[in-house]
């Protein structure tokens, strides 16, 4: 489907969205769940807490992080288009600033996130 | 499909009634998550580090202060709403009939357990100051 439909940036942008919204969707389920352990039952929500923490649990935050990052900016490119449709002109350039923005913010935090892993810091 | 507006996001729903309003909502609920989700992930995996965060660290520090079991409660409302009307317009994208009437009934329940649970944890998390 990928190859054959010839959608280039409009349709990454939008295929994009949705498999990070989905994701995030996902997460937030989880997240609220072990949050309402935090009152229920500690001692599991403090279990699951050392998965989180643990380096395959770090690349997972990071992967959030990134869902998260570009579906809030493609976000606001949506709407920015949806109440100004002439600036659909630029969605093109619109989704190339997104990128830009998505790797001066997320590269940072990436780093922030995943730096214990390599430090060796265990909680 | 509507010619006037970019199918990037969901074309916006011809006519009204709840469709136009779930519409509006999710681009006002979006532009708040803007700020809130991405304050949390900035507090909670930048500024902070998540290891350190066991339950004894929510309610002694995160959770001392009404004004961040306000925000975070907000934040709650917010994403439920956000995401789970998003799923629903992917459900309703590529099922029908009697799998897609079953999947938005459990994504509602879903949704409503989520509420009830989250809420209560907020409100009856023990207050320990500092």
């Amino acid at each position: 489907m990928l190859l054959r439909y010839r959608g280039r940036e409009g349709m990454f942008a939008w295929l994009f969205h949705r498999i990070a919204g989905v994701a995030v969707w996902a997460f937030v389920v989880l997240h609220v769940v072990d949050i309402y352990l935090v009152g229920g039952n500690p001692k599991v929500y403090n279990e699951l807490l050392q998965i989180y923490a643990s380096p395959a649990g770090r690349i997972m935050e990071a992967l959030l992080g990134a869902a998260l990052l570009y579906h809030a900016l493609n976000g606001l490119r949506i709407i920015v288009m949806d109440f100004w449709p002439p600036l659909t002109r630029w969605h093109r350039q619109l989704w190339n600033l997104c990128w830009l923005l998505f790797a001066v913010v997320g590269l940072p935090v990436a780093y922030i996130i995943l730096k214990p892993i390599w430090e060796g810091i265990q909680p | 499909m509507s010619g006037r507006y970019t199918r990037v996001g969901r074309a916006r729903p011809s006519g009204g009634g709840s469709e136009l309003a779930i519409w509006y909502l999710m681009r006002v609920t979006g532009l708040a998550l803007f700020v809130l989700a991405l304050t949390h992930f900035l507090i909670l995996h930048v500024l902070y580090d998540p290891a350190q965060q066991d339950a004894s660290w929510i309610a002694t520090v995160r959770w001392s202060s009404i004004f961040w079991r306000v925000f975070d409660w907000s934040l709650l409302m917010l994403v439920l709403f956000h995401a789970f009307m998003g799923v629903r317009t992917v459900v309703i994208d590529y099922t029908g009939g009697r799998a897609r009437r079953f999947l938005l009934a459990a994504l509602y329940l879903l949704a409503l357990g989520l509420l009830v649970a989250g809420t209560s944890v907020v409100l009856t998390l023990p207050v320990v100051p500092k």
